[in-house]
């Protein structure tokens, strides 16, 4: 066990911490994937990435012809870590750089790669997610939205939908059904969709924050190039699933947790409850540090994850239990703020009067939404009980 | 390069802790262990003693295995999983007390006893406040001619009967100061404390008038409290990983209950009910084995960092083994009621585990302190 970096890794990071200093712009810091509705915030937030690459602390652990640096998984978390600290901005690409990315380069063909990655990097493409539909929520698999082939193409029909980002996303990764006959695991094929294809109708979903951050997608007689499958036709339910292992790492990764931890300790100290600062009151300062240590439990777990992965072990249930428990902190962590902040809580982002530009409230009911996106806290326990546990599955119709 | 995972050796060692102590110490043990006056198993210690284990921490030249306090954390662990009776942690922080401010003599006089498993040591520091920190010692200690005389009476002390020395806490008008004191002195009279926990002894110590002479003070006179902190550090980091260890176990007694239990005609495990309670209880267990590794790491690597991690693991997980066991408890239903099922043994263990060196509400403010809340 050794919890120090190596001279080169302290260099590396004294390096970035300046770079840090000098390049987050102010009144993006902190700033969260939220806020991004609004066309101007994204131009900024497109900007951000965009830097974060060319200073060459994104992807790092990628392989460099894509884009990568071609690092070590020690200096992506470096890079974490000092995000965190210099309160940095989130990253708009993220389901690029953490879920089709990493998908495209352990299942993708090289022609998908090198079309595809540099872009991810830079923020020049989006990318959404295209799994659930109408009638697939928990149980995805019994998704419908069909590709017949059609020549060189598939032809997709069908319905997308809480899809976030998908308003001005370039790509979608996406599962269809490409075999209705195939038991309904069998049957899904995982196709990269260009989202400026005729027959695509996207049509935003005002969310209950009031901002349509997620969407309705339409395919009507879509064409979509064989060359953009994925993994070999119907077998799309495993690529799937290492998109989803990734999907859960994203959402349970504790950097962001961190932050708005510090975030939350900066408004208790300097927000006043009954003449004195809510963090000066008993009650406050237990409930803070019931949060800090749970933030700090995942935190340190997460480096034993690093660890295990480094040594080559599999991961096990890991990507779940953090997916589990990261999105519920992360929703704790807000409802404590408008406890907090009492009165002041569910003020409006334009009031006046608002604390900290209005972002607890907004993240006190978007922070839900992640408990329930990317497999419901439900999912992430059957999935825990079911393999990590090894408690019989319900019997299940329909496999 | 971050390393946050076990070397091979400590891999090693926490499978021959498992295996040795599976065979060695099943719930039977734990329960006939209960009847005894000390509650000391003395066949299954002196094997303890035999594979080294009371001293572990020890350098081998004084007869130890040299290691540091992440193996004693494993091996706390293991126990934990066992609910092993005895006062093994009492007498560990008795050691690290010896080594860390004790004189040569002192030192030759207990760390072999203590080593070889012929003494056992208990640290007497709380009173009838239950104050954990120094301002709640009372027991005064006064100097006289030969050494100190020493009043007052220390309750909770986690080993007592059983322990032959005591680390006493004592009040004095320069400051804290920490004695060796047998218990077999005159004017000491122990009174065991009856507790719901049978896997542990638990005792009020009282000192009247006992005369001991200067080579008792462990440490400059005045001058125990950075001593004492240490100590009840290290006490909390040895509960956390007992209480990892023990729910660990009441975590897997319920897994397996539910796959063999039937009821509605299928095993209760089928039932998301159980499954979702089962996958709570692994959702927060698993995780806290991180915060005993880094809070056993910061002690050997003496970082900054080490009490805030000893504070933030014996919060932790102090209330992560009553919540498990209480819901082991509710998944084993009626059966785990009984005295018969063996569930109990682990569940009042960790109510000890809870208060012992610290509850969370103690050590939950204290971070918030080190934090500057």
């Amino acid at each position: 066990m050794d919890l120090t970096y190596s001279p080169a890794e302290r260099t590396f990071q004294r390096a970035l911490r300046t770079w840090l200093k000098r390049n987050i712009p102010k009144r993006q810091r902190d700033e969260r994937p939220m806020e991004w509705g609004d066309p101007r915030r994204l131009a900024l937030a497109k900007a951000w990435q965009r830097k974060v690459h060319g200073a060459g602390y994104l992807a790092l652990a990628w392989p460099p012809e894509y884009g990568g640096q071609g690092a070590d998984v020690m200096r992506q978390t470096i890079v974490n870590e000092e995000m965190v600290r210099a309160r940095a901005p989130g990253l708009v690409g993220l389901m690029g750089v953490q879920m089709v990315g990493p998908t495209l380069i352990q299942h993708g063909t090289e022609e998908q790669r090198r079309r595809h990655l540099p872009k991810i990097l830079t923020a020049e493409e989006i990318w959404c997610q295209g799994y659930s539909e109408p009638g697939a929520g928990s149980d995805l698999a019994s998704l419908r939205t069909r590709a017949e082939r059609d020549g060189d193409d598939f032809l997709v029909n069908g319905q997308k939908v809480w899809t976030s980002n998908a308003q001005f996303a370039d790509w979608m990764f996406c599962l269809v059904r490409t075999d209705p006959e195939a038991p309904k695991h069998a049957g899904i094929s995982y196709l990269l969709i260009d989202m400026k294809s005729p027959g695509i109708t996207v049509r935003p979903l005002v969310q209950m924050t009031g901002d349509a951050g997620f969407n309705e997608v339409f395919f009507e007689d879509v064409r979509v190039p064989q060359a953009n499958l994925v993994g070999g036709l119907n077998n799309g339910w495993q690529v799937a699933n290492a998109t989803l292992a990734h999907e859960r790492n994203m959402l349970g990764a504790t950097t962001r947790t961190q932050q708005t931890f510090q975030s939350l300790l900066r408004l208790a100290r300097t927000h006043g409850r009954g003449g004195r600062s809510a963090s000066a009151d008993p009650v406050v300062r237990q409930h803070l540090a019931d949060l800090a240590i749970r933030v700090e439990t995942m935190k340190l777990e997460a480096y034993r994850q690093l660890t295990d992965s480094l040594r080559g072990r599999p991961s096990g249930i890991a990507a779940s239990i953090n997916k589990l428990v990261t999105t519920e902190l992360n929703h704790d962590l807000a409802r404590t703020a408008l406890d907090i902040l009492g009165s002041y809580g569910p003020l409006g982002r334009r009031d006046a009067r608002v604390r900290d530009r209005g972002v607890w409230p907004l993240d006190y009911m978007f922070s839900l939404g992640l408990i329930i996106g990317g497999g419901t806290s439900q999912i992430q326990k059957n999935i825990i009980a079911e393999r990590g546990l090894g408690l019989p599955r319900e019997a299940r119709p329909g496999r | 390069m971050i390393d946050f995972g076990l070397s091979e050796e400590q891999e090693a060692l926490r499978r021959m802790a498992r295996d040795f102590l599976v065979r060695e110490c099943p719930p039977a043990l734990v329960r006939e262990t209960a009847t005894t006056p000390d509650g000391i198993p003395t066949a299954l210690y002196a094997k303890m003693a035999e594979l080294g284990w009371m001293g572990l921490i020890v350098p081998e030249a004084e007869g130890g295995l040299g290691l540091g306090v992440l193996e004693l954390a494993l091996v706390l662990e293991e126990l934990g999983r066992v609910a092993a009776p005895g006062p093994f942690l009492g007498s560990q922080l008795v050691t690290a007390a010896l080594l860390r401010a004790g004189t040569r003599t002192q030192r030759r006089t207990w760390v072999p006893r203590l080593v070889a498993g012929e003494a056992f040591g208990a640290l007497a520091y709380l009173e009838e406040s239950d104050r954990h920190d120094p301002a709640g010692i009372t027991l005064r200690a006064r100097r006289t001619r030969e050494g100190y005389r020493l009043s007052g009476t220390k309750l909770f002390v986690l080993g007592v009967p059983g322990a032959r020395v005591l680390v006493v806490a004592a009040r004095m008008p320069s400051g804290p100061s920490l004695f060796l004191v047998e218990t077999a002195a005159r004017g000491v009279r122990l009174r065991p404390a009856e507790t719901i926990d049978l896997t542990r002894r638990v005792g009020e110590v009282e000192l009247r008038d006992v005369v001991v002479g200067r080579d008792a003070l462990l440490g400059r006179e005045g001058d125990g409290a950075g001593l004492l902190a240490r100590l009840l550090d290290l006490g909390a980091v040895g509960i956390a990983a007992d209480s990892l260890g023990g729910a660990a176990r009441a975590l897997e007694m319920a897994v397996e209950y539910a796959k063999v239990r039937e009821q509605f005609g299928r095993k209760i495990g089928s039932f998301q009910a159980i499954k979702h309670m089962a996958a709570e209880m692994a959702a927060e267990v698993e995780p806290t084995r991180s915060l005993v590794w880094y809070a056993a790491y910061g002690f050997d690597h003496r970082l900054r960092e080490a009490p805030r991690a000893a504070a933030i693991a014996k919060a932790r997980l102090g209330e992560v083994y009553c919540r498990t066991v209480e819901r082991s408890l509710q998944i084993h239903g009626g059966i785990g009621f009984t005295w018969e099922h063996d569930l109990h043994l682990w569940f009042k263990r960790a109510r000890w585990n809870q208060v012992a060196f610290g509850d969370p509400t103690f050590h939950r403010e204290r971070l918030a302190t080190i934090d500057g809340y």
